[in-house]
């Protein structure tokens, strides 16, 4: 039984929750959006600054479980300071590793801390905790009015 | 272990619950703590459910045969155990909806269509509570919205009450509708509804109650409630989902004009007009769930066979010793009455430094079934400054064991996540 817990409550997340980067609103920011979760109840405030084409700033106001918390501290983490394009790519694998319900083997160059939540995706109803903050922080992207057109529809 | 107030044949009732042998696939026996949100069915329900599926079953009052007689008379015959079980003036007087949100819609809908008292204009007002389910929320702003009436609501106290001090000002001769809930699913406030009820006729107003957590727990007099539309759910009180009920004084339901047209709920049709027929059947247009209302009427009897008394105690044996067990936990806080004579068998609380969602999963990874959210009371939650609790909740087969478990679940949870 805690084999399973310790699958879905990695030491990886359990430090972001704790200690979560990049955390609080921050100025300048290009788009803000306001996700939440209506089973839970799980919200997120995100900002996202784009500059040149490439991700300069990722701030947010979250409330919300260990699972998602630590998503947006690591999502945060990974997308700042990477192209669009390529934050969009990463976007992606996330949300291939989150919805493959445990089958997809992560790639750790693309994901790095990103893969402790591979074992989320064997609960069902923790995908959308682990989520939440990445749709949020797509949408914002998207609204900024910084994606490639090829982007807009994935 | 023997405490006061204890159903006397609980392990009799338990092995009524086919459900509760189940073992989990971790290997966990199911210590179920969420009967708020949908209580466990006994064998006899489900019996009762098959053997009309596999003998008896056909439409009802439109088969002109034998199977069609024993339908209907099978399902008339469940209006007649919920109207007794409820203590309803007449049989007329109750119908079978979907569930207590259709049955909430109903009357907020019929209301915005109404004409001559019941009317619902500019200027008048509804009245609800902080501690109301959403599904006795919005029908209402609906309403209002529609209508451009006002919506007006009794806050909370800091201890989980309804803050009765400005009740004078806030039921006025501008009320048309006051409609609470009777057991809070959040909070377990057993609330006031005689006293709020008085006040509200000596306006004018009716009276809505859901008594969704009510019926489940409580000995149920519709008359004595004061209540002048009263609603709950079937899955709540043993029975299945899909089936819920409505009841209304007579005068009050005949007033009210139909809320689905259709098969059923007519008299005569002709191509331009259609006259109606009378309740219940004037709002239960269509193939009502026959089989549905069937198991709730086997729930009902169940339910009374064991006694409405005899569950209301046990159901406060368990909560006074689940309070108990929780105070023993280093940062859980409740939300709600501390006191197990005011309050009916839902717990929710907050544990310091764990969220809802985790401790429910590490409940659930020890068997331990409770409900993590906000239990569709957004707004109870607003006012207490959290965003969402843990919820548990007993009923008629939960045992002082399965606290402990819950109790001992919850140290585990502090542990794992560090926090001793």
């Amino acid at each position: 039984m805690s084999q399973d817990l310790d699958a879905l409550y990695q030491e990886i997340i359990l430090d972001h929750y704790k200690h979560p980067l990049h955390a609080g609103l921050r100025e300048p920011f290009g788009a803000e959006v306001h996700h939440v979760n209506p089973t839970c109840g799980d919200e997120v405030t995100l900002r996202v600054q784009v500059d040149d084409g490439v991700v300069t700033d990722v701030s947010y106001d979250a409330m919300g479980c260990s699972i998602s918390q630590a998503s947006t501290s690591v999502m945060a983490d990974l997308v700042i300071g990477k192209p669009v394009a390529e934050a969009m790519d990463i976007h992606q694998a996330f949300l291939t590793l989150m919805q493959g319900k445990g089958t997809v083997v992560p790639d750790e160059d693309v994901l790095e801390d990103g893969i402790a939540f591979a074992g989320v995706a064997k609960f069902p109803a923790r995908v959308k905790c682990a989520l939440l903050s990445w749709m949020a922080w797509k949408d914002a992207t998207t609204q900024s009015g910084s994606v490639e057109p090829a982007h807009k529809e994935i | 272990m023997m405490m006061e107030g204890l159903l006397p044949e609980l392990d009799v009732i338990r092995k009524d619950f086919p459900i509760l042998e189940r073992v989990l696939d971790n290997g966990q026996s199911l210590v179920y703590l969420d009967s708020a949100n949908t209580s466990q069915k006994p064998q006899v329900v489900i019996d009762t459910m098959v053997d009309h599926l596999e003998h008896h079953n056909a439409n009802i009052s439109r088969a002109m045969h034998q199977l069609g007689a024993e339908s209907t008379e099978a399902f008339e015959g469940a209006r007649d155990k919920v109207t007794a079980f409820i203590g309803a003036p007449s049989r007329d007087e109750v119908i079978f909806t979907k569930n207590a949100t259709e049955s909430l819609n109903l009357v907020a809908n019929t209301l915005a269509w109404a004409t001559g008292d019941l009317a619902i204009g500019a200027g008048d007002e509804i009245v609800i509570t902080e501690m109301e389910h959403h599904s006795n929320i919005v029908p209402w702003q609906l309403l209002t919205q529609r209508k451009g009436a006002t919506l007006k609501w009794f806050g909370l106290t800091e201890d989980g009450h309804l803050d009765l001090s400005n009740i004078e000002e806030l039921i006025n001769e501008r009320t048309k509708v006051v409609s609470l809930t009777w057991v809070s699913n959040m909070l377990g406030t057993i609330n006031p509804v005689a006293e709020i009820a008085r006040r509200a006729h000596e306006v004018g107003a009716i009276v809505v109650l859901d008594a969704s957590q009510a019926v489940p727990q409580l000995p149920v007099d519709v008359t004595a409630s004061g209540a002048d539309l009263l609603v709950f759910t079937g899955h709540k009180v043993v029975g299945p989902t899909g089936i819920g009920v409505l009841w209304g004084k007579r005068a009050v339901l005949e007033a009210l004009p139909p809320f689905h047209g259709g098969g059923e709920m007519i008299e005569t049709v002709r191509m331009d007009i259609s006259t109606y027929a009378g309740i219940p059947h004037k709002f239960e247009a269509g193939t009502p769930p026959i089989i549905e209302a069937i198991g709730l009427g086997a729930a009902v009897d169940y339910l009374a066979h064991v006694g409405m008394e005899a569950i209301h105690a046990h159901e406060r044996a368990i909560t006074a010793y689940a309070l108990e067990g929780l105070a023993t936990l280093p940062g859980l806080r409740v939300l709600g009455p501390l006191d197990a004579l005011q309050r009916g068998g839902a717990i929710s609380f907050e544990l310091d430094g764990v969220h809802p969602h985790d401790i429910a999963q590490v409940l659930d990874s020890r068997g331990v079934a409770v409900r993590a959210g906000h239990h569709c009371a957004k707004p109870a939650h607003a006012r207490f400054g959290v965003q969402s609790s843990t919820r548990m909740s007993s009923y008629l087969y939960t045992t002082p064991a399965e606290i402990d478990a819950l109790v001992e679940g919850l140290e585990y949870t502090r542990s794992y996540f560090k926090l001793s």
